[in-house]
């Protein structure tokens, strides 16, 4: 095979390359939308559940949450999250149950490093920086609001 | 009166999944058109949440969307920001170092135990 047919060859593998994802794009954000909408969905029945027992929407909201992450640990547990993940992508990862997912993941993953250093340490690996980001824009965000309501004065 | 609840009900979990699916739908959009990585994704939506919760807009989806806004992490970081605010009323100045668990406490803890749990018990596929 000569040089310039080589580079005709790549030339050609470049253009389907930029042809061919748009479909596989398309196909990714249904399976997104369906799996993200089917977890919220178990979501709304969890929340319906605890809404009648809970007295007020704050405790709703966070033992509906937490009922969630314990859903997600468990199927991580079984593995039944990482076929979730791998198709439905950003589906599974954007609920809380895909928050649950990478704590349990990483625990388990790095449980062989040891339960102090290994699970201990690297459990938050990408929940930390969840917790973190989410802790300091609330906070910036809390103090300015309290003090344009004058709610700290 | 039970036939209208039970229609209510029906109309709540459509709303939940179409906003839901939709909060996913975006990020699997931002994921494919962008080199940002699923962490990256997951602490921008906190982030968004957040503002969005501190501005009070959030509360206003998840008043019509239920589950279909509490349950992506936009709706963690709404309740981070949403305890604070309810701590600051509550306490003053202490809520804005109490708060951030107030709601997602549950959860953080859930994510421990569940996560400490399934670790020992089970080991990841190869």
């Amino acid at each position: 095979m000569d040089k310039a047919q080589q580079d005709q060859n790549a030339k050609y593998q470049q253009m389907v390359k930029e042809a061919t994802p748009k479909p596989e794009h398309r196909k990714n954000i249904v399976l997104a939308f369906l799996t993200g909408g089917i977890i919220c969905t178990i979501g709304q029945a969890v929340f319906n559940l605890f809404s009648k027992i809970e007295p007020t929407r704050m405790e709703t909201t966070g033992t509906t949450q937490a009922t969630m992450i314990a859903l997600g640990a468990i199927a991580t547990g079984l593995g039944f999250y990482d076929w979730l993940a791998e198709h439905g992508g950003m589906g599974a990862a954007i609920p809380i149950t895909g928050f649950s997912n990478t704590v349990t993941a990483a625990a388990m993953e790095f449980k062989r490093e040891g339960y102090i250093l290994g699970m201990g340490a690297k459990m938050f690996v990408v929940a930390g920086p969840v917790l973190v980001y989410g802790i300091l824009s609330s906070f910036i965000i809390s103090f300015f609001w309290a003090v344009l309501t004058g709610t700290l004065l | 009166m039970v036939a209208f609840e039970k229609e209510g009900r029906t109309v709540d979990y459509l709303k939940a999944f179409l906003v839901g699916g939709t909060i996913c739908a975006i990020a699997q959009i931002i994921y494919d058109n962008t080199k940002l990585t699923p962490a990256h994704i997951l602490v921008a939506f906190t982030v968004v949440g957040a503002i969005l919760g501190g501005l009070g807009i959030y509360e206003s989806l998840a008043q019509f969307a239920g589950a279909g806004a509490i349950i992506p992490v936009s709706g963690f970081g709404n309740a981070i920001v949403t305890g604070m605010m309810s701590e600051i009323k509550r306490l003053g100045w202490e809520g804005l170092f109490t708060g951030a668990f107030e709601i997602t406490g549950l959860g953080v803890t859930t994510a421990v135990v569940f996560g400490s749990l399934m670790a020992v018990l089970f080991r990841p596929k190869d």
